[in-house]
């Protein structure tokens, strides 16, 4: 089967999956050839395990055990499921692009009319007729993660999107991963965001699953660029079922004066990991960004970060915030790397971690490697509980102790939502949030 | 009946018995003062009535329109009319003030089967309140006493008594912090929820303050006991004599 827990069983049961999947994975000659590159290096590796310094939190191999087969295309059922699922999650006014089963669902996307200067295709598309450079790009794998060599294998599907120079794209694109397999199964997507020189965008991820559907795997890729003087907002939202892995990567170029404000927010899936990696490229650029774990029961959330500050006159900011109940386990890596060129860069991070029981767990490693002389760094880092003189304050007012609490922890997020400008887009923030506490009970 | 009844009251907190045997009974439309030194035990008398977690009673009880307070958590307390304007009232930031205000309001009422405030109702009504305590509508957006002077904050207090309307007000040192002209809009927001329903306990170090809200009764507290109980004029003997004869008394 697809057992994965040693080497050599690893090989075997991947590579009759990967070997079964190849027919299914668009593209043919140089990209069947960095496919089955790829595909060796996590061969040789396997799930990443504890003794690896990067994932000594997120031990794979004991929190995943097995890569789960390759997710059919959908069904028509899969597909009026999906359906029924984005009616909760859809956000008015947002160009809607939909993957289902890590399958491109053009039917519940909105292909409509394309603002001047945006171009959207999907992934098998470009591989299987686009031109070689791009396809290169696509598929360029940072093979010594595991992890990435397995999603470059076997991306089935995903969305490119190129926006040229100069537009200002006032609807945000909403790309949607619905799960929708009947049978445990992976997906594997991969998706690249091309923003020109004095773009201007908003990009939202939301990974969700249709009712009923529980098992399964879901590994994404995305590849970001931002052109001189570009800005992109970008929101994640994990939001998958809860037994769920979700398992994704991001690779982020920015250009000399470009802008980017993310945030994201974990709320979903049984373990999670996500790992961006920003690249400065220009001078002059900001990186913002703001996450978000709300956890509870015995989920897992990893947000691994590396800040590559490579040029000079760049500032980053990281602000992680970490809500944990029960026995849910929260992680967040933050590595900062200032080159030796990188005079005058402004790096700072900063993570907090609420937790909300006793056997709530955070780890929090900050790595700061700093080789200028003349920059601005710092990290810092708290971890309590719910102040109890509020809570009392808030309970002699009459609110009961979950209501109270609730108060407490949307205040503690509530300043990470803020940093997102688009109205809209925060009320759904907000919404997310709210429908997690309400869950609390 | 009464609507407080302290009765015997034991209080330790880490072991250290800090209210020996206290007995209090106030009954509807009344207005007590409690008077005392510092470290008197005042404070600690407020926290166990409203249900602050930390203390340990080991005797005696709180009866509360004959019902055991002791045994009802902290939110209970509140809607069933208990209310404490604390002496020392927390920042919460990120909790709007008006947002705070609502959802405190609403879980009261429906912890007693009434219906929620309309949001209109309700703005009308904190609105009439903040203006007759001159509490500006720009300090009600912010974070619940965020960047409050203190006198800012105790009138938040008396804001939030006058909009839930308790049947049982325990002010502790209100008068701390507060210039005479804060210290006279506040005691008139007092003054002004005065009635034959509601019962107040007017816990201060100084006589100044009654003579703005002024006590039917007044109780005299050191090391943890009631030394001395009487009329207002008690209060004017402390002002000339001192606390230092009922120390030694206690
Ligand atoms: N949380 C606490 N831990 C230890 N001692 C306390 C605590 N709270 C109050 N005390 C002690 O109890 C006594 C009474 O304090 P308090 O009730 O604040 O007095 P008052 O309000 O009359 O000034 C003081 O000796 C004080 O030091
Ligand atoms: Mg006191």
């Amino acid at each position: 089967m697809n057992v994965v827990l040693a080497k050599t069983d690893t090989g075997r049961a991947v590579s009759t999956s990967f070997a079964l999947a190849r027919e299914r994975l668009p593209g043919s000659g140089k990209v069947a050839e960095q496919r089955q590159q790829a595909f060796e290096a996590f061969e040789r590796a396997g799930l990443p395990h504890r003794r690896i310094e990067d994932w000594k939190y997120t031990d794979l191999r004991v929190l995943m055990r097995e890569v789960l087969p390759l997710a059919a295309a959908p069904d028509t059922a899969a597909l009026s499921r999906a359906e029924a699922a984005l009616k909760l999650h859809a956000i008015e006014g947002t160009r809607r692009l939909v993957l289902v089963d890590g399958v491109f669902a053009p039917k519940l996307s909105d292909l409509g009319k394309s603002e001047n200067g945006l171009s959207i295709r999907t992934l098998r598309e470009v591989l299987e007729a686009g031109d070689g450079a791009l396809q290169g790009e696509l598929l360029a794998s940072d093979n010594a993660d595991p992890m990435i060599a397995l999603n470059t294998a076997m991306a089935t599907d995903g969305v490119v999107i190129e926006i040229a120079s100069g537009t200002v794209l006032e609807q945000p694109l909403h790309v949607v991963h619905v799960a929708s397999v009947g049978a445990p199964a992976a997906m594997f997507t991969r998706s690249l965001l091309r923003l020109g020189r004095d773009v201007s965008a908003t990009l939202v991820e939301s990974f969700v699953a249709t009712e009923g559907t529980k098992a399964y795997q879901t590994y994404d890729s995305l590849i970001v660029s931002l052109g001189d003087n570009a800005r992109l907002d970008h929101l994640r939202l994990v939001e998958d079922g809860l037994e769920a892995f979700n398992i994704s990567s991001a690779a982020v170029t920015l250009g000399a004066h470009a802008q980017l404000n993310t945030f994201g927010m974990v709320s979903g899936a049984s373990v999670s990991r996500y790992q961006p990696t920003i690249v400065f490229a220009g001078e002059g650029a900001r990186v913002d960004t703001n996450g978000v774990n709300l956890i509870k029961g015995r989920q897992h959330a990893d947000t691994t970060m590396f800040m590559d500050h490579a040029v000079p006159n760049c500032a980053s900011r990281e602000v992680f915030r970490a809500v944990i109940d029960n026995r849910a386990h929260s992680v967040f890596q933050g590595r900062i790397v200032v080159r030796p060129d990188a005079q005058k860069t402004d790096a700072k991070m900063m993570t907090r971690a609420l937790l909300l029981s006793d056997e709530a767990e955070a780890d929090n490693k900050p790595e700061l490697e700093i080789f200028a002389d003349d920059v601005t760094c710092g990290h810092g880092a708290t971890t309590g509980a719910l102040d109890e003189s509020l809570l009392f304050y808030l309970r002699a007012r009459g609110l009961p102790e979950k209501e109270a609490q609730a108060l407490l922890i949307q205040a503690f997020v509530g300043e990470a939502i803020e940093s997102i400008t688009n109205d809209q887009l925060r009320e759904h923030v907000i919404a997310a949030a709210q429908r997690w506490l309400e869950a609390r009970g | 009946m009464a609507l407080l009844e302290v009765k015997d009251l034991q209080v330790r907190v880490e072991d250290r018995e800090i209210l020996h045997s206290l007995s209090l009974t106030v009954n509807p439309g009344e207005v007590h003062a409690i008077m005392g030194p510092n470290g008197s035990g005042k404070s600690t008398l407020s926290h166990v009535i409203a249900g602050k977690p930390g203390y340990e009673v080991t005797g005696g009880q709180i009866l509360f329109r004959g019902e055991d307070l002791l045994e009802m958590e902290p939110d209970e307390r509140a809607a069933k009319g208990v209310f404490l304007a604390f002496q020392y009232p927390v920042e919460i930031p990120g909790v709007a003030t008006m947002n705070f205000l609502r959802t405190a309001l609403n879980a009261q009422r429906k912890a007693r089967g009434e219906s929620e405030y309309s949001t209109p109702d309700f703005l009308k009504k904190v609105r009439e309140v903040a203006k007759s305590l001159n509490i500006p509508q720009d300090m009600l957006k912010r974070g619940v006493n965020v960047g409050f002077s203190g006198g800012e904050k105790k009138r938040n207090e008396i804001l939030q008594m006058a909009l839930f309307e308790p049947s049982l007000c325990i002010l502790d040192e209100m008068d701390s912090g507060l210039d005479i002209d804060a210290l006279r809009i506040a005691a008139d927001g007092v003054n002004a929820l005065r009635s034959p329903e509601r019962a107040m306990v007017v816990i201060t170090h100084y006589q100044r303050l009654l003579n703005y809200i002024v006590p039917d009764y007044v109780h005299v507290m050191a090391k943890g006991r009631v030394v001395k109980s009487g009329g207002k004029e008690l209060a004017l003997r402390l002002e000339e004599s001192g606390y230092a004869q009922f120390e030694d008394a206690a």
